[in-house]
């Protein structure tokens, strides 16, 4: 049966001097009982969709066309008090962030109960007893005792799991989910997607799923609408979308996403709509100078880093607590190779990678970088020597760039800083630079503001080069951007460390893109390095059960096309 | 998302003037009526005092240009002995009210500015590095703060100004009077400054391009001063404003008291205590004139500030 059938939707955004078309002519289908996906990247007006059926487009923005049919009914036309209605008991909705969807000042039970009154009419005694088999239902097993408790008093997952009781109350027909496990861990969101396509099948409700991670859609989803800057560009089955893409922007998505199984020389062609500026990798390498790295010496070498947190203080030592980021860690990264390091959040991946570079000063060990000792703070010229060669790529790149500085004068700043050159060759400098990272020497009395993620962070790396390093630390340096743009970036590092022989430690959650990145991997938990492999051997013979359960919670991305990529 | 490798190559960039009434700020200030208004009125009063000596009809300083018989002159009424005409009146010295009303806003603004940028530098600046180097520094600096705030700033302001005048020779006083106001009023308003700057610098140094600058191996003073200031600056703008209109008010307001402005220099404020000792002999338009030129002032400014803050917070858009 079609729960819901949208038409040739469109939704403006008007603002001062031009109309932002949010979405444009879209139309899809939902059946009972199956989950449909709605991928794409960031602004291409998934969750605009979304708002649009809830009927919760945030003003100015209106629907300018099309229509939205719920059980062969319009929608489109309803006031605002019958679309409640038909919001609150038909149509639900599942958030990114449980802990914000989720009132912090009522217990669990107290909202189930209040949800379930108002639209199922109950008496506070049947209602107590349906949140409690509702709340076993989405996987909470001690439902008396969690009843009376506060949404902090649990885990991100579990608020989840709260949240889709909640959605579950007026006992609806749709559910509406937005990017529901974008802010979970990577075990707790295979758990949570299981749950939604049990209860989609038990219930017979249709469900929209909006990501855009092509894995959650290729695991979960039954049938697929990929969008573009707005546009259905294609819509069938999960099957047919992902083995056998049409279109050149599903195809172009499709073969950036990086692969769990197999590793890959470098991502294929990804532009779409002549993104996918060039890199001039060809003329960094001609002023590159060249590297005198002994081969067989490690470049940089770390043994037995510590470092603790405190988490009290107080006067007297034995009394004062401190949490070790860092415990013990010790490896050897080779002249050329990419090193990666991987583990869950606050597994002390990212400390790792502040100490190296000095942001964090070590409770115990030391790190050598080309046979000197680098982590004394007290030796200021080692330091300064050292902040020439090495350079550091985050993962923000909305936050790495000074909002009020012009990009020139962020690519300049290690420059001048370092005084390697003189004032007219600065300049120079930074516009062949800008010109290398495929921004082109025009953008730079702009602000960062002015560029979009992929942008900012090729502007990053135009600042990470600017001194000509030998080292370059990347913390989770694509975790922030989209699929097809983290394919460039990730692109961009390969040149780098192939041409420019440049040595890498990579940092990254995402088991995935350090097989296509990595020579070698550490595994990092609770602080600790459980196990040190080759990329390869690493993926194939994990020595440690944990390691091999990281494995396991990769997306499975069965059925995806492969065509035109380039296996190693 | 569109391409923009080559922005910049078909159409030229618009000059600088253009930008500017072109920019989101500009647009909002056109639409709001409140804002122009206060502007209008703020700009009004703000040049004619700075043009006072050429706006003026008269000079109240220059006693060659008094009369004492023109004293008591009621607006717009010849006087009974000299037949001089005076816009707003006379004072008791017979000194045109509306020159010293313009005269008096002169002082009053100096004092504001120069108190304001007093503040407005020095809260910054403690801020800045409470903010930045935060553990003993910050508490120190905040604590103090803390402590300057439990008294009224017109009890410090009135306490500086006592001890100043313990301590500069008599014949210094009256020339002194003015800084010492400034220094007073200045002191006791850096507290709101520095907590808001502190607060913004504790957001800004978690962001990874302070990070990135301290990799470089940029100093502290340096990651201070030409990366964190630039980025707390739009709340620090909102906030001399606001207090722009709230110096001038307590400059009035120790001149009213009698310890601000001489009467040789008099301001807003020695003007309006002057007015009140013939509120009830019949004389009112020497209060009444100077009181409402310090309220017109203070609410234009205030508005302005009150509207800058809403068209900068990014949330109420």
């Amino acid at each position: 049966m079609t729960l819901l059938d949208i038409k040739n939707l469109s939704v403006d955004f008007p603002s001062r001097d031009k109309i932002f078309k949010a979405v444009s002519n879209a139309s899809l289908t939902v059946q009972a009982g199956e989950i449909h996906g709605l991928v794409g990247e960031s602004g291409a007006g998934k969750s605009t969709i979304g708002a649009a059926i809830m009927g919760l487009i945030e003003r100015p923005g209106y629907i300018s066309g099309g229509e939205i049919t719920f059980k062969e009914e319009l929608t489109s036309g309803l006031d605002a008090d019958a679309m409640r209605e038909l919001r609150g008991k038909k149509i639900s909705m599942i958030f990114q962030d449980p802990l914000t969807s989720l009132n912090p000042l009522l217990t669990v039970g107290d909202q189930l109960i209040e949800t379930i009154q108002t639209h199922l009419g109950f008496n506070k005694k049947q209602a107590l007893a349906r949140a409690h088999e509702l709340l076993v239902r989405v996987g909470i097993h001690d439902a008396d005792a969690r009843l009376d408790q506060y949404p902090h008093q649990f885990s991100g997952g579990m608020r989840q799991r709260v949240v889709i009781a909640l959605a579950l109350c007026s006992e609806p027909d749709v559910i509406v989910a937005d990017e529901p496990t974008t802010a979970l861990d990577v075990a707790v969101q295979a758990q949570i997607l299981e749950l939604i396509r049990d209860l989609t099948i038990e219930r017979q409700v249709g469900v929209i799923l909006i990501t855009h991670d092509m894995g959650v859609i290729a695991d979960t989803t039954d049938r697929v609408t990929v969008m573009y800057m707005g546009e259905v560009v294609e819509t069938g089955t999960t099957e047919e979308i992902m083995g056998r893409p049409q279109h050149e922007y599903t195809k172009s998505l499709i073969s950036a996403v990086p692969r769990p199984q197999i590793k890959l020389r470098r991502f294929s062609q990804v532009s779409y709509g002549g993104r996918d500026t060039r890199f001039a990798i060809e003329e960094l390498v001609r002023n590159w100078p060249q590297s005198n790295n002994d081969p067989n010496k490690p470049l940089l070498s770390v043994s037995n880093i510590t470092k603790k947190f405190p988490l009290a203080r107080s006067i007297i030592p034995s009394r004062s607590t401190w949490l070790t980021a860092v415990d013990d860690v010790s490896f050897d990264i080779m002249p050329g190779e990419v090193f990666g390091v991987v583990g869950e959040s606050g597994s002390g991946k990212s400390t790792v990678a502040r100490m190296i570079s000095g942001l964090y000063q070590l409770n115990g060990g030391q790190v050598t970088f080309d046979g000197n000792i680098v982590s004394d703070p007290s030796d200021k010229e080692a330091q300064a020597r050292f902040r020439r060669e090495i350079q550091m790529i985050f993962q923000d790149p909305y936050s790495s760039l000074n909002p009020r500085m012009r990009v020139a004068d962020i690519i300049a700043e290690p420059i001048r800083h370092h005084k390697t050159m003189s004032g007219s060759d600065v300049k120079y400098r930074v516009h062949e630079l800008l010109e290398q990272v495929g921004l082109g020497a025009a953008v730079e009395k702009k602000y960062p503001h002015e560029f979009s993620g992929g942008q900012r962070q090729r502007i990053s790396i135009a600042r990470a080069l600017a001194t000509q390093p030998r080292f370059l630390i990347c913390d989770e340096p694509t975790s922030a951007l989209d699929v097809s743009i983290q394919a460039q970036i990730l692109n961009i590092l390969k040149d780098l460390q192939e041409h420019l022989g440049l040595t890498m430690l990579f940092i990254s959650h995402d088991l995935p893109v350090v097989r296509q990145m990595c020579d070698r991997v550490a595994v990092m938990q609770k602080g600790k390095v459980l196990e040190l492999q080759d990329t390869e051997s690493l993926f194939a013979n994990p020595k440690t059960n944990y390691t091999r359960e990281l494995l396991d919670l990769m997306p499975h991305l069965k059925g995806l096309s492969e065509e035109g990529l380039e296996v190693l | 998302m569109t391409n923009t490798s080559q922005p910049d190559a078909q159409h030229k960039a618009p000059s600088r003037l253009a930008q500017f009434w072109g920019s989101d700020i500009m647009w909002k200030f056109r639409h709001s009526p409140v804002a122009i208004v206060a502007f209008i009125f703020t700009a009004l009063l703000v040049l004619s005092a700075v043009f006072a000596p050429l706006v003026a009809p008269h000079n109240p300083f220059d006693p060659a240009s008094l009369n004492l018989l023109n004293g008591f002159t009621p607006p717009m009424e010849p006087n009974a002995f000299t037949g001089d005409a005076f816009l707003l009146g006379t004072d008791d010295q017979g000194r045109d009210v509306f020159s010293t009303i313009l005269y008096g806003m002169r002082v009053s603004l100096f004092v504001g500015f120069a108190a304001v940028s007093l503040g407005l530098i020095l809260g910054v600046s403690l801020g800045l590095v409470a903010g930045y180097f935060g553990g003993i520094v910050d508490a120190i600096i905040m604590r103090v703060a803390d402590v300057q705030l439990t008294f009224p700033s017109i009890l410090v302001a009135m306490l500086i100004f006592g001890i100043a005048k313990g301590v500069t020779p008599p014949e210094y006083r009256d020339e002194m009077a003015i800084w010492v106001l400034i220094i007073a009023i200045g002191l006791s308003d850096w507290v709101q400054f520095a907590r808001v700057v502190r607060g913004a610098t504790l957001v800004e140094v978690r962001k990874e391009y302070v990070q990135a600058a301290r990799l470089i191996g940029r100093s502290s003073r340096s990651i201070i001063f030409g990366h964190i200031l630039r980025n707390v600056l739009s709340p620090v703008l909102v906030i001399a404003t606001i207090s722009l209109a709230l110096a001038i008010i307590a400059e009035a307001t120790l001149s009213f008291l009698g310890v601000g402005a001489p009467p040789t220099q008099p301001s807003l404020g020695t003007l309006i205590r002057i007015g009140q000792q013939y509120l009830f002999s019949g004389e009112w338009w020497i209060l009444l004139f100077p009181a409402a030129t310090l309220l017109l002032l203070a609410l234009s400014v205030n508005l302005l500030g009150d509207w800058l803050r809403d068209a900068l917070n990014p949330k109420l858009k």
